[in-house]
């Protein structure tokens, strides 16, 4: 049977069309979900799209963390089904305390769009697994609050028990503090990262197929479990 | 009426349009009726003073079969095979900008977006094309940062990627800075939609913000007016700010997703958005376009400050509002539509076979008129104009007058003043904060000589778009510039593989009225 991944459309999200191609491009079943509905309608993975949930005037994520949809996903995510934050999704999942910190405005105060070098910093999650650990991979970052910051100790504890899952590499494009671009629960299977995957799906329309393996590696998830 | 000598100099109005208001009324204006036609005949919403020239657009068009929509409506549509088509336009936001440059620049994206989604297309990209004083001008670091933080703003926040442009630093544009945004609609054939008013009976529904002060007057009072005073850095002083309009990109991104699932499930007969005179332009022109009459209740409206007058309601520019014609049978899927959205949504009057546009408030009638003399019946001149006294000195000069590098270090010196000129330049410090992936159909993108965008999924149809200008060429002979132009765009778009197929233009003059 084919693999269903839902993506959340809040008021506002933007990218949730380009997550769903991303999972139909994966070979998965595409589900949308709707903000307003306590029901995740059986799907095997979730993702929580990038845009400006609700506009993001007050803090970004803020107000998409108390949407009827998002107890379901806590609830869910708890119990271990994968889920994956892409950019405003990032910082739903933060502001939902499923992931620790926060995302603040760039550095430099502007938005900004350009393709960006990550490097992939653990493998061993539900969301990375197509990846070798180190490995380095091209996909566009487009934010005006993408800059993650978290105290220092929860900083130190997120790298020694590998829990930074992806960090800028040649250049930081929003001063994210230690480069972090993404990171992960402890399980594994809740990964949050400010760049967009879902944009590089195809070199015709992005800068390469690299964000592809997210959401194959999902999909293999399923298929070892 | 009053007996009393009415504003309508203040509003904008000469004698004898004034005095031509009254025949087509056979009495005085009321209050409301005069800033209606205060705001319609304007030169931003009539084109009285170019009219005449524009004409000429629709007689020297060349045969065509893939024009679907032409002159008239809030955008072209090219038919582009695949039973698909596409819809574009450009407009400026010119001294919005000057005034305040995030929100003017920003309600510039808004409005040629909302003009798209008029037509029934789903927006799928937006370019600009910005111009400024010199960049080292006391006054452009406000205006630049301002305008490219609002495009980005708005445009980001609506998630439409932006896939390219022009910026240009001229001294020519110091204080009057020009802020063309251009957006690009896709539909299917089936699913175009028209600004038109039909069906005694049907009900017009308001949809998106609320209605509040700000752009009162926005189109007479604003977009037309000269500013004595170019260097200020307040813009045009105190009492002409609330007529710039402040944008929410939210609500326009609701408003959008709801638009167009009304279309899909074929539930408006009619739609037009509310841009420039407001509510006074959208029902104006849907009743005349649709050869009918118009009854609203203006106390219907939602407001966000009570005590707005049926004026100020009548002429308000606020952003992220559309004018919908419904079937009553279809009056409650339409409001559960928008409600799922989350979209305001109110029945506000009906289309009537009376001929009049009847507003009421609070059930006094407040404004009476044929819709037409409003929308489509205002004067137009024939401005006098002549040859610039300057053009035969500026063609003379040529650059054979021209200071030349006449040694390496002079030569030298001269690259590096090229090199790190502001047109010259990089424009990444610009299009970098503009989102050119949303919606994941961008193929090219800054900084190639077009931007190129797949119409659809499963499709490998796609469109390119060039957006180009040389104001020095135009200033030095206004014909060729404007050919040059036109080959510019054609050369950008063919480089890109593309057949020219459609093309559209925006303006910039300034004021009819005033000699150069």
């Amino acid at each position: 049977m084919t693999a269903r991944i839902g993506v959340v459309t809040f008021p506002g999200s933007l990218d949730d069309r380009d997550a769903l191609r991303a999972a139909r491009a994966a070979g998965a079943e595409p589900v949308p979900l709707w903000h307003g509905d306590r029901d995740l309608r059986g799907v095997d993975a979730v993702i929580l799209p990038g845009g400006f949930s609700y506009g993001d005037y007050l803090r970004a994520g803020a107000i998409a963390r108390f949407a009827p949809v998002m107890a379901e996903v806590v609830g869910a995510a708890r119990g271990g089904l994968p889920v994956l934050g892409i950019c405003n999704g990032f910082q739903v999942l933060c502001e939902a305390g499923l992931l620790p910190g926060a995302l603040i405005r760039n550095a430099g105060l502007h938005f900004v769009c350009r393709d960006q070098r990550l490097r992939v910093e653990s493998a061993d999650t539900a969301w990375t697994s197509e990846y070798a650990t180190g490995a380095e991979i091209v996909v566009p970052v487009k934010n005006g609050e993408g800059r993650y910051v978290v105290d220092e100790r929860t900083l130190d504890e997120l790298e020694a028990t590998g829990r930074v899952a992806f960090r800028y590499v040649g250049g930081n494009p929003n001063g994210a503090l230690r480069d972090i671009a993404g990171i992960r629960n402890e399980a594994g299977n809740v990964v949050g990262l400010m760049p967009h995957p879902e944009h590089a799906i195809d070199p015709l329309t992005g800068p390469s197929a690299d964000g592809l393996g997210i959401f194959v590696s999902v999909l293999k998830s399923f298929a070892a479990a | 009426m009053t007996e009393t000598e009415q504003p309508y100099a203040e509003l904008g109005l000469k004698d004898d349009e004034y005095a031509r208001i009254c025949t087509i009324l056979g009495r005085k204006p009321s209050d409301t009726e005069l800033a209606m036609y205060s705001v319609m005949w304007s030169e931003h919403c009539s084109y009285k003073s170019s009219k005449v020239h524009l004409r000429q657009f629709g007689e020297k068009a060349p045969e065509t079969d893939v024009l679907l929509v032409g002159m008239g409506e809030n955008a072209g549509v090219v038919d582009v095979g695949d039973g698909l088509a596409v819809t574009f336009k450009v407009e400026s936001h010119n001294h919005p900008s000057y005034v305040e440059p995030y929100q003017g620049a920003a309600t510039g994206v808004g409005g040629i977006v909302r003009d798209i989604l008029t037509m029934g297309a789903r927006p799928i990209a937006v370019m600009d094309s910005l111009r400024f004083g010199e960049i080292d001008h006391p006054d452009s670091r406000r205006l630049v940062g301002g305008v490219v933080a609002g495009v980005g703003g708005y445009g980001n926040c609506l998630g439409l990627p932006n896939i390219g442009g022009e910026v240009v630093f001229d001294p020519t544009y110091a204080g009057n800075p020009l802020v063309n945004a251009l957006c690009l609609g896709v539909m299917r054939h089936d699913r175009i939609q028209l600004a038109r008013a039909e069906g005694a009976g049907n009900k017009v529904v308001l949809l998106g913000a609320k209605t509040g002060r700000d752009g009162i007057g926005g189109v007479s009072v604003l977009a037309s007016a000269t500013f004595n005073d170019p260097v200020a850095g307040d813009g045009g002083g105190p009492s002409k700010r609330p007529s710039v309009q402040v944008g929410d990109p939210f609500t326009e991104k609701v408003v959008i997703e709801c638009c167009l699932e009304l279309f899909d499930r074929e539930l408006v007969t009619g739609i037009q958005d509310l841009g420039g005179a407001g509510l006074s332009c959208a029902t104006s022109e849907t009743a005349s376009h649709g050869g009918s009459g118009m009854r609203v209740e203006l106390d219907l409206v939602p407001l966000r400050e009570p005590s707005m007058s049926p004026v100020e309601v009548i002429t308000s520019e606020s952003q992220e509002r559309m004018l919908a014609i419904v079937r009553p049978v279809d009056v409650d899927e339409v409001l559960a539509v928008c409600g799922r959205w989350g979209v305001l949504a109110t029945v506000i009057g009906e289309v009537t076979e009376t001929g009049r546009l009847e507003v009421r408030w609070h059930g006094e009638v407040v404004v009476d008129v044929p819709p037409a003399s409003l929308a489509d019946e205002g004067p137009v001149y024939e401005r006098p104009f002549e040859r610039p006294a300057d053009q035969d000195a500026i063609q003379a000069a040529t650059p054979d007058s021209l200071a030349r590098p006449q040694t390496g270090a002079e030569l030298a010196d001269t690259l590096l003043r090229m090199v790190g000129s502001a047109n010259l330049a990089s424009r990444r410090w610009v299009t970098e904060q503009y989102d050119r992936y949303v919606l994941g159909g961008t193929v090219l993108a800054m900084p190639h000589d077009s931007g190129v965008v797949r119409l659809v999924d499963d499709s490998d149809r796609g469109v390119a778009l060039a957006l180009d200008g040389n104001g020095r060429y135009a200033r030095l002979d206004p014909y060729a510039g404007a050919q040059l132009a036109l080959a510019e765009a054609y050369r950008n778009v063919s480089t890109s593989g593309a057949r020219p197929l459609a093309v559209t233009n925006c303006l910039n003059f300034g004021s009819p009225k005033i000699p150069p």
